[in-house]
């Protein structure tokens, strides 16, 4: 006879050891993450003003703000999506939409998987290699920008290609039963409907792009910059080279180290601004496109 | 004359044999039922009619299908101007994510109809062909998610009407939908036979049983009995049939 009473006990006892163990460990990351964020913020904080963030560096970058960094770092944003996402989502469109299932598709699709796994200090290296020697871009937020760009490429279409899967096939069906053809359907039903997770995805690789180091080493990133660049062919300062630089090599390493963390907290801000923005634009079409 | 006819057809996905000879004629202004379980081809077959299955890699077909006395499959035939004929209707609502009049305008505006004027009449006429004139009127700009299952539904035939078809192909229309939606559904397509050539795949005999002129029951790619509705519902001649229609198996 089986003893239905322990053998009850002891499926509760596993049950709760197995729960307090994945719970244990799901809490363990949230406490690794908010630990991080604490020490950047309570360490940060008492640099961030409004100074901080509108002035121009002083005193070899131990006092003043860290406003040419900020902007930079949004011109290399910007220009590397302006770069990335349409060259990706057509890419994605073509992956998804145009090639049939076999060699073509696995190849291009082993390449991307391949160029997302490189690491990004080689982007830097062949961004300098290309861009700022072979096509004589020079030190400039172009060649940064691409090889940025080239760096979220494999986000994008990834991203995009996800999403334009998760359209239902009936969408597309529908729209060919009503003697639309191929291109039309992917422009007036496919996209619409796979807008909000595209874009989704683009956020989330500025949230990427914003914070790379390496691939702006060699392309773009100015240590010291009196006036903000003016023009695409101008050097930039960067949030996270900035950052590099006046904890490793500033004029006044121990001076500056409010104004490091204080830089940490901004970048780190962007970061989370664009992952919650993200997640309030799914939320936000989600309910506009919801699909039953 | 028949409007739609199968001769000698078989289809086959890779190596699957699909459909097996499949010889059937379907009249105009009449509704076809395909019957049958769960894998037997009546919705490939269904999709055939407006070579839905071309989208799917891999596949190949031989033999015949006319419609209106014409191969569909011939050579140098216009798949897009072939599927404005054949309005499809599916098993799930599948409204597109615009407004209401703009899914009943869609057809019109891909087929290259600019008109505003033609193109906001054939909006009215269709969606009142389906009876939802009255409860969308007011809310034309409104997102059609906003409307019910059924409503949803009504509004994907209209949808499908608005391109004046002369065939209406519908796959298990009704399955996602409540009863009285069903029954809404049900009488429009005894409203829109008079107009219109409908086949409808169902897995609801009593549905076929309803709204059907002529049923086909398929079984495992073959076509085991085709006749009048009511002729294979109270005196089947194949035992598998019978079978099927008692609920024996299936």
């Amino acid at each position: 006879m089986i003893d239905e009473d322990k053998l009850m006990k002891s499926k509760k006892r596993n049950q709760a050891i197995a729960f307090g163990l994945f719970g244990f460990i799901g809490y363990s990351i949230v406490a690794i993450l908010v630990t991080i964020l604490a020490f950047i913020v309570v360490k940060g904080f008492s640099a961030i003003s409004w100074n901080f963030i509108s002035q121009m560096p002083e005193e070899g970058m131990t006092k003043g703000g860290i406003y040419p960094a900020i902007i930079g770092t949004l011109y290399l944003v910007l220009g590397s999506m302006l770069f990335a996402f349409p060259i990706g989502v057509l890419a994605a469109i073509y992956m998804n939409e145009y090639v049939k299932d076999g060699f073509v598709k696995k190849f291009i699709r082993l390449m991307t998987n391949n160029l997302s796994g490189i690491p990004s200090i080689v982007f830097g290296l062949f961004g300098m290699a290309l861009f700022v020697n072979k096509l004589g871009f020079g030190d400039s937020i172009l060649a940064g920008s691409l090889t940025l760009g080239l760096l979220a490429l494999p986000v994008v279409i990834r991203n995009t290609e996800e999403a334009l899967k998760a359209v239902d096939d009936t969408f597309r069906l529908a729209s060919y039963g009503l003697g639309a053809s191929k291109i039309q359907t992917i422009k007036n039903v496919v996209l619409p409907i796979a807008f909000p997770n595209i874009i989704t995805g683009m956020i989330l690789s500025i949230g990427r792009v914003s914070g790379e180091t390496a691939p702006i080493l060699f392309t773009v990133a100015a240590y010291f910059l009196p006036k903000l660049p003016t023009s695409i062919f101008d050097q930039a300062m960067a949030l996270p080279y900035h950052l590099y630089v006046i904890s490793t090599s500033g004029t006044n390493i121990e001076e500056s180290r409010p104004i490091a963390y204080g830089t940490a907290l901004v970048l780190i801000a962007i970061v989370l601004i664009c992952n919650l923005l993200a997640n309030a634009l799914r939320k936000y079409f989600g309910n506009k496109v919801k699909m039953n | 004359m028949h409007k739609i006819e199968s001769k000698n057809l078989d289809f086959f996905y890779g190596t699957q044999h699909a459909l097996k000879n499949i010889n059937l004629a379907i009249e105009e202004n009449t509704v076809t039922a395909l019957i049958g379980p769960s894998g037997c081809g009546k919705s490939t077959f269904l999709r055939l009619f407006n070579r839905m299955n071309d989208l799917i890699a891999n596949t190949k077909l031989t033999g015949e299908i006319l419609i209106d006395n014409k191969d569909i499959y011939a050579k140098g035939v216009n798949v897009d101007a072939l599927r404005k004929q054949t309005g499809m209707v599916f098993q799930k609502p599948n409204p597109f994510p615009k407004s209401i009049f703009e899914n009943v305008a869609y057809g019109l505006k891909v087929n290259g109809i600019s008109d505003s004027k033609i193109i906001e009449e054939r909006v009215e006429t269709s969606i009142k062909q389906v009876a939802l004139w009255d409860e969308v009127k007011d809310k034309l700009k409104k997102s059609a998610f906003e409307l019910s299952g059924g409503q949803q539904q009504r509004l994907c035939i209209a949808r499908a009407l608005a391109i004046q078809p002369s065939i209406i192909l519908m796959d298990e229309p009704t399955s996602a939908l409540d009863p009285i939606s069903t029954s809404k559904i049900e009488e429009l397509i005894f409203e829109l036979k008079s107009k219109y050539t409908i086949v409808i795949v169902t897995h609801n005999m009593q549905q076929a049983a309803r709204v059907s002129d002529s049923t086909a029951f398929f079984y495992l790619g073959e076509l085991v009995e085709y006749s009048a509705t009511k002729e294979l519902f109270t005196n089947p001649k194949v035992e598998r049939t019978q079978n099927y229609i008692t609920g024996r198996f299936g």
